[in-house]
Formats: structure tokens, sequence, C-alpha cells
């Protein structure tokens, strides 16, 4: 039975035994106006639940119940015992088919004619014509083949089936219990419950911190019984307050079905997970967020049937919805298959409802640009529909999934869909929290949106090793990982006065508010802890940098530090990109040409550098692993002989182990023996100087100091001669995909050629956009064309230009290869014709590229 | 449910035959709550800045278990600072289900003292203090002002 129909039908019970109790206290005072003003709301909900569920029967006995009680209310009708009896008549008939209701989950048919008749005579005045309802009730034992429907209180259990004859003298019988198993507490049970838990909870913390300080006291021992009881208490607690999320999803299928109907548009509902469970509290205040969610799937996310076909899609769109747990956290993700969002539409949207400069946007990815929907005042249906666009924006679900402590985020791809990510905690009332401090003052974080912990100093000399915080006029900011990150400083950013720059040492909390990363500088870091949040004073609501305060372990109280509000503060995130982003293109102009660079030593002591993404894995193997093959040293390297390749130079002998810089190419691969493995540092890639000896291209500036780089081809070739000439081992059959690659650098297309033969791909290579050209006027064909976007003389932007205008290669697909990854040459490439973006040196995402484009037809 | 045993006025009516007034220094001017109205009163406790808050607002303090927040008296009625290293004591009151603890220099006795004793604020008196006062009593050789505890916590109002 479905459980909207067993919450019915354990409400109307209840209320079914109140009504028994009310109306016989009515009869008794019948100008008890209190009495029938319930019995008429009980009634009147039994009615309107009825309504809702699809039970028409049950509906129009209620209905004409309803009618008599409503004339009784307002005085047009005076309380008689007949027409009293008459209502007791109509709730025995509900109660009979309530009953019917619960074994077969279905109405029993009968005839409610005669009642309904008596019961509307009743209302318009007529003199109740003492209805026999004892036969009326004899004669509706409907004729269901199924289970007894008896009336009374057996009928509930299906086992015994009671004697449909049973002349339901009603009145007193207890309501049917739905199931021994469970009660009905109130919720205002449970939430004092939960109070006195977390109290507990905190007694239980502050005990624990006095005993520390005291070894082996007498109380440690029932302390730490005391302690585990608590949690166990605590974990009882919460289950009760626990409900699958199946709960908020069970109106979704109903309302996925009248959007595909109104829509016009077939809508598949796959829910994964819905036993999940989660606090109530928390499932209530997600379940509006959820319905806006899917709707905004069905109506702006899905495509037409005829869109999908034409898409080449299947014409039933899928909407998924799934759920599990992760860490104390739900992660819930509502995802379709859809025609994901459109890039150029946000930002046109974007920039006229100028929530963002031009220029701005041009800064930015096209993840970026997408998160805009979450900002308010942003609406993307071109046409307000009935189902959303109701001024209810994203921007609202994004605020009450943050109001409750959680995050949301979404990844979209066009003609793909768009999959909504939701990280919400259990519970609300007990947060693990990271403590920090600053300016003498101690503060909590939530765990939530804690990423990363890193050290740093705030001296302003660079020094290796420790990350140090820089400031651009007076703006804090680190360099993570070759990314900036913008900093706040808590003790600036709470006026706590203690100057920020006083102590050299910092911690930076990396947290995640939303999509934007941010850093907290603190003093100091202490442990994570669980603590209870407990909202602050009144007083205090408009600051907004505080989710609330806790007591500690150790008696005091800390402020909750809330992410969000030190982000609007501060101006990261959704109150003004800007300032994120101002800082961002710096960055991006300067990473645009870098490549990350592997350094090692090799041969007589010299620093050589290698592009890091040629390098499959670094090993370290014992010396004594080298074995000799034909004269050549191999190693057994996961099941398979490697040979190994050393630099002229020698290899230094003395050292236990040998470092490996191994290269694998499909199931072959190399291990190039050197002395030292340095470091990877992002630079430029210019060769300065051309080499004058095989193995090496030449050399570049690295890291401030001049770096043989490594010719890899060179020592491919030294371990397998076919290792370039081997097109396809296979050889080349005709259904192979001819690939033309279009690449100025003999590195790169010495680099590519072989790799796209290993992955199956005939490839042609060629210098410059001219030599293609000239092949595409000599009538050559090919698949698919992957090119360099920088090239001299006509660059990749304009060769994919003039493919598309016209010719024989208007329709292939064409992939740039580029080390600018930064949005605006991708725009500018997309706009040029290029299907799909890769970075250099990704050989795993530009073959998974081929085959993408090559299984869809082209499309521009 | 809990149900609120004690059912007292906002504040004792100043017209009444008796009043009972815990009576504290604030400064050093005496004054008096009426006794109703205090739910604790608390030594020196280690208290938590809270940063951004209003001046007015020392911070919050752990009284078993709830987090109650400190309101600075000198603060509120625009004296100058307590020396610093001075011990404070606090008055806790109940504001609409939440504490609020009255920082106060030193919280003295509890007296009942006799409605005959009682006057309005002078007319002449500084608007802070005759805004937070209900009335003055006349006591040997010292006059004790009468504060209104709900005025003095409706802080939230003026923001």
């Amino acid at each position: 039975m479905d459980d909207l129909l067993s919450d019915f039908l354990t409400e109307t019970n209840e209320s079914l035994a109140e009504l028994d109790v009310a109306l016989v206290t009515l009869e008794r005072t019948p100008d008890d106006a209190e009495t029938l003003s319930f019995i008429f709301r009980l009634v009147h909900t039994i009615k309107g639940t009825c309504g809702f569920l699809g039970l028409p029967r049950l509906e129009r006995v209620a209905h004409a119940g309803e009618n008599v009680l409503g004339k009784l209310r307002d005085r047009s009708l005076t309380v008689t015992p007949d027409i009293v009896s008459d209502v007791l008549a109509a709730i025995d008939r509900i109660k009979a088919i309530v009953a019917g209701l619960s074994t077969t989950g279905a109405e029993p048919a009968g005839d409610d004619t005669a009642l309904i008749a008596a019961l509307n005579a009743t209302a318009s005045g007529e003199q109740p014509a003492a209805i026999d309802f004892d036969d009326t009730v004899a004669a509706t034992p409907p004729p269901v083949p199924a289970p007894s429907p008896a009336p009374t209180v057996e009928a509930k259990a299906p086992e015994s089936p009671a004697p449909a004859i049973a002349a339901a003298p009603a009145a007193q019988t207890s309501p049917p219990a739905a199931a021994a198993q469970t009660i009905r507490v109130t919720v205002d049970v449970l939430e004092d419950l939960m109070t006195l838990v977390s109290e507990l909870v905190l007694t239980r913390n502050q005990l624990l911190q006095l005993a520390r300080t005291q070894e082996n006291g007498a109380f440690t021992v029932p302390l730490q019984r005391l302690s585990h009881i608590t949690s166990d208490l605590q974990e009882g607690v919460m289950k009760t307050r626990m409900q699958p999320i199946g709960n908020a999803w069970n109106k979704l299928p109903r309302l996925v079905r009248d959007l595909s109907h109104d829509m016009g548009k077939k809508i598949e509902l796959t829910m994964i997970g819905a036993d999940t469970e989660l606090d109530r509290q928390v499932l209530e205040l997600i379940k509006d967020p959820l319905t806006h969610m899917i709707r905004n799937s069905g109506d702006h996310g899905l495509e037409t049937p005829a869109e999908r076909r034409a898409a080449g899609k299947p014409e039933t769109g899928t909407i998924m919805l799934n759920a599990y747990h992760e860490g104390g956290y739900i992660i819930l993700e509502i995802s379709d298959d859809g025609r994901g969002l459109a890039v150029d539409r946000i930002r046109a949207k974007v920039l006229s409802n100028g929530l963002a400069s031009e220029t701005e946007l041009a800064g930015m990815t096209d993840g970026q640009i997408q998160r805009f929907i979450f900002r308010a005042g942003f609406s993307t249906a071109a046409t307000i529909s009935a189902v959303s666009g109701r001024g209810v924006g994203m921007d609202v679900v994004k605020t009450n999934i943050e109001k409750i402590g959680g995050t949301i985020d979404l990844k979209s791809t066009v003609g793909q869909g768009t999959t909504f990510t939701v990280k919400i905690p259990l519970t609300l009332a007990i947060v693990s929290a990271l403590i920090v401090e600053a300016g003498k003052e101690r503060f909590a974080i939530p765990q939530l949106s804690v990423v990363e912990l890193v050290r740093a100093s705030r001296g302003s000399a660079l020094s290796s090793g420790n990350s140090v915080i820089e400031r651009i006029n007076d703006t804090p900011v680190l360099r993570l990982r070759s990314r900036l990150l913008p900093l706040v400083s808590l003790t600036e950013l709470l006026a706590l006065g203690a100057d920020d720059r006083a102590e050299d040492s910092a911690h930076v909390v990396v947290a995640q508010v939303g999509q934007h990363m941010m850093g907290i500088i603190v003093d100091r870091v202490f442990d994570t802890e669980e603590i209870v949040v407990k909202p602050v004073a009144p007083i205090l609501r408009h600051v907004t940098m505080f989710s609330g305060n806790t007591i500690l372990g150790d008696g005091s109280v800390i402020m909750i530090l809330d992410p969000n509000g030190i982000a609007r503060a501060s101006g990261v995130g959704a109150g003004s990109e800007s300032k994120l982003l101002r800082g961002a293109p710096i960055e991006a102009q300067s990473s645009a040409d870098k490549t990350a660079m592997l350094l090692f030593r090799a041969g007589e002591n010299q620093r050589m550098a290698v592009p890091l993404g040629l390098v499959a894995r670094l090993e370290d193997i014992p010396r004594e692993k080298i074995e000799m093959s034909c004269g050549a040293p191999v190693t057994q390297y996961r099941g398979k002989l490697m040979p190994l390749i050393a630099i002229e130079g020698g290899i230094d002998q003395q050292k236990p182990t040998q470092p490996l810089l191994v290269f694998a190419d499909g199931d072959r691969t190399m291990g190039l023996m050197v002395d030292e493995i340095v470091d990877v540092v992002e630079d430029n890639l210019d060769i300065e100087l051309a080499a004058g000896r095989p193995g090496l291209l030449g050399t570049a500036v690295i890291g401030g100091q001049a770096t043989d780089v490594l010719d890899t081809g060179y020592w491919l070739t030294q371990a397998w001669q076919d290792w370039f000439r081997s097109v396809p081992r296979q050889g080349a059959t005709p259904g192979q995909p001819h690939v033309l690659l279009v690449d100025d650098s003999e590195f790169f297309r010495q680099l590519t050629v072989p790799m796209l033969g290993a992955a199956g791909f005939r490839v042609t290579a060629v210098a410059s956009a001219a030599e293609a050209l000239a092949l595409r006027d000599g009538g050559g064909m090919f698949d698919a064309i992957v090119s360099d976007i920088e090239m001299p003389g006509m660059d990749g932007i304009q060769f994919a230009r003039t493919v598309r205008t016209d010719g024989a290669w208007a329709r292939l697909p064409v992939i740039a290869m580029t080390a600018h990854s930064d949005t605006d040459t991708a725009r500018l490439g997309r706009e040029a014709g290029f299907t799909d973006y890769v970075g250099k040196f990704e050989r795993e995402a530009l073959v998974a590229s081929l085959h993408a484009s090559l299984a869809e037809p082209a499309h521009i | 449910m809990t149900t609120n045993v004690l059912e007292r006025p906002e504040q004792a009516p100043a017209t009444e035959e008796n009043q009972v007034l815990v009576t504290l220094t604030v400064g050093d001017q005496l004054c008096g709550v009426p006794v109703l109205s205090v739910r604790d009163v608390l030594g020196e406790q280690t208290i938590t800045r809270i940063p951004l808050a209003p001046p007015e607002i020392a911070g919050s303090l752990n009284l078993r278990g709830r987090i109650v927040t400190a309101i600075d008296l000198r603060q509120r009625l625009r004296l100058p600072p307590a020396p610093p290293g001075q011990p404070r004591m606090s008055v806790v009151a109940d504001q609409g289900g939440e504490l609020y603890a009255l920082l106060v220099d030193q919280v003295s006795e509890v007296l009942s003292l006799d409605a005959s004793a009682f006057e309005r604020n002078p007319p002449t008196l500084e608007k802070t203090w005759a805004a937070f006062s209900t009335g003055i009593f006349r006591l040997d050789g010292r006059l004790l002002v009468v504060l209104d505890v709900a005025k003095l916590l409706a802080l939230s109002v003026e923001e």
C-alpha cells in the first residue's frame, strides 16, 4: 500500500475515534459550538484528503455528512438525536469504507445513495427520516470479493475477517490500531528529547575534558561508560527523527506525470536511494527546493520528443534522483539527460540583466557562467511557463539549501544534460566543526565547508616549501596548486583588533562556498569537535558572519562561523563575482602558456625536463631488480618486461635504487633511468636553443635555470624501434578512422602521431594549416581533424573557420589542441567551429574526444 | 509542556505598596531591578567576545549549558568603561525565552521598598537614563534608580 494511503488511514482512524466521542458529547450538549466545529473540521479534513487521494465513494459520503454538519454549525439546523444518528450513520459508513480500504488498498464497491439522500434531506431541513441505518449499513457490506470489509475493528487485521453483518454499533469501537508496532508521538516531544540529548552531549564533553587532566581517576571508567551511553542515546534519538528521503519524494512521480502531460514531453523519473534516511527537520526543508528543481529539469532541462529525436536521443527523457550518504552528509543528485544549460543564452541574460560585464564574462569558464542561474533575479526560460518560472528561481533554491548548511553545485554539458548536486547535513542539531583561533578568540567552522588546511607563513620573502601569503595591494592571496586562492583574514574581517601580521605562521582554512574557493586566515587550528548548534540571540541576528553559537567541551561559548556569510561579506562568490575574477585573469594569463614540467637529473648530472603529461608514472626500483636481456637492461614491471634506457653519461651504480620515468603507450612501457627526480614546475616551454645532440629537443629556461628538454620520441624509439613507425599494430584496416593532425611543432607531431596510432587511428600529420588546406583542395578526406591553435601563418582559429566555410571538410569534427585553457580562446574557438577542446599533452582526453566526435554525427 | 508557573508582570508596577528590588551598582550609581525579573545572579564569568556585535554586547557566557548574551550596563547607560581587571557581576534576565546577563559592577542585596519612597523620574534626568528608568526610590542618604529590564534588553529594536 502506498505511503500516502497508509498515512491517511492512520490519520482517519484516529479522527474517526475522536468523532465518535465528540458526536456523543454533542448529543448531550447540543449547544457546544466548539465540539461542533471540531467535528466539522474532522469530517472536512477526511473529505478533503479523499479528494486528493482519489477515493470518490468516501468523498461523497463525507461530503454529505459535512453538509449536515455545516448546517448545524451555522445554526440553520439544531442538534437533535435524530440528526446525530444520521451523522453517526455517515461516520459508520466511512468506517466501513476505510476498513475495506485498509484490507484491500482500494475502496470497496457499494451503494451509498440511500444514505446520502437521507443526509441531504436532513441537511435541507426535512424532518430527519430516522434512517434505518442498521439496514443501510447491512445493505452496504459491499460485494467485494476480497477479504471482508467489515466495518469493525477486527477488519483492520487481515487475518481475522470479522463477520460483515455486525450491525456496526459504531460509537464505542476503538480505532483500529494501524500497527501495534508504532506509536505516534508529537514532534514536540522528539524535539524536546533532541534538545535534552544535545545538552547531555555537551555535559559529557565537559566531563571528558575535565577527566583528561586527571589520569586514572576513579571517574575514568564510569565516565567512559557514560560517554558511550550518551553516544548511543544520541544516535537513538537522532534515529527517531530520521525519515527516509523517499518521504520527500513521494509526490514527485505525480508531479512528473503532470509535467510530462502539460508539457507534452515524455519523462521518466528514476529514483535511487529512497530509503536514505535524514533528519525530519532537514527533510521538511528540502522538500520545496527539491520539487522546484524537478520542475526545472522537466520544464527547462528536457527537450520535447521531437527535439530529442532530432538530437539522436531516445524520445523519453530521464530525470534521475539519487540519494546517498557520504560522511555525515547526504548527497542528492538531480540529473536530467536534457539539453544542458546553454552558456550563450545565460551569458546574454547575464548581460541584459546587468549581473556582470562583458569583460568579466570573458574571463569566466562555462561552469562559472552556468552558475549564474543561482544568482538572484535570474530565470533562463525565454517564455514563462505555467510550470516553472513563477519568479522563484534557482537562487531561492540555493538560499534555502544554504540555510540548512548545505551546498549546491551543477554540472552541465550542452546536449547531454544537467546534474545538480546538493550536499546537506544529516541533521542540523549536531554538526562536526573545526575549531580555530584568530585574534585570541576561538571560532568553529562547520566541517562541511572545509576542504583542506594549509600552513602558510605571512613572511613576504618567497621561501621554498612553505606556502606564503602574498598581498596584492593589501589583499591577501595564496598560491595553491597553481591557482590563486582569495584569502580572508578572520582577524580583519571580524575586527578582532590584533595585528594580523604580528605572528609569522598562519593557517589557511580552505573553504568551499558554493562554487567558490576561499581561504580563511586563522592563527591556530585546534581539532574538530561535535558541536550542538544553538541559534544566536535575536540581538545578534544581523551579524551574518555567524550561523550560531555553541558550548565547547571546556565549557566556553564560541561562535560558529558561517562561510556563506563570510564569503558574502568579503565579496567572494555570489555577492560580487568580480572581486574574485579581477584577480583571476592575471593568473589565467600567466598560466595559460605554462606546461607542467617534470625536472630531473640525468646523464652527467644535467638538469633536464620533460612535459609531465608524457610521463605515465614515476618509479623507484631496487637496483637488483634490473636484469639484462640481450645485453640491454630490463626489469619486470607489472607482469611484463620493460626495457630500460639510460641517458648517456652512465648510471650511478652505487645507489641502492634506480629512479625511473615510465612512459607508456597502450600496453607498451619503457623506463628511462635517471639519477634523480627533482621537482614538478609549471613554466613556459620555450625552447630557445636547438639541441645539438640526439635525445634532446633543446634548451629552455625552466624555473629560472637553463634546462635541457628531453626528446621523448628519441628515447621511445631507443626502446622499441617500431614505436613511432608502428602505426597501429594490427595494420591499417579500411574501417579505421583517418585523422588529420595539424601542428607546427615537430615535437607534438612526433608524440601525437604514435599515440593516436596506438589508439587505433590512422594519422596524417602536417605542419601547417596551409598544408592541410592543400590536402583538402587536393581531394584528401579524413574522418576528423585535430589542430593546434597557435601556429605561424594561419592559426587554428582561422583554419577552423576556413574549414567550416565550405569544402569537403565543412562538416568534419575539428578538435582543438591547445595549451591555452582560458575561456576566451575556448569561446573564440567554438565560434570558429571547433567541435571540442583538448589540452595539449592530455592524450586520453584527445582520444576520448575523437571517439566521441566520431561516434555522433558532426554538428557545428 | 512547560507551563510558566511564574506568571509575573513584565515589570512590577511602580505604584504598588511594596517593591522588591535587587540592588546593584553601575559606575557609582545605585540601581535596582524588580526581583521577579531576575533569574540568576552570577559572579565573575568567562565571557566570549562576539565580534561585530553592538558595543553594548559584552559577549556570551555559558550558564549551565545555556548560552546567555551579556550586556554591558555601563555601555548601555553611556558610562565610562569599567577599569580593567575589575571583577564584574551579572544579573540574568529572561526576555522572550532568551536569557540575557546584565553586566554590573556589584550586586548587593534584595530590598523591599515602600511605595511612599518612590518618585517618578525627575524631568531633567538625562535622556538615556530616563529611557531605562521607571522611577527613583529615596533611600537613606542615597537614591536608587529602578531600571526597566525590558527596555534595557530592547537592543534589537534599536538596531
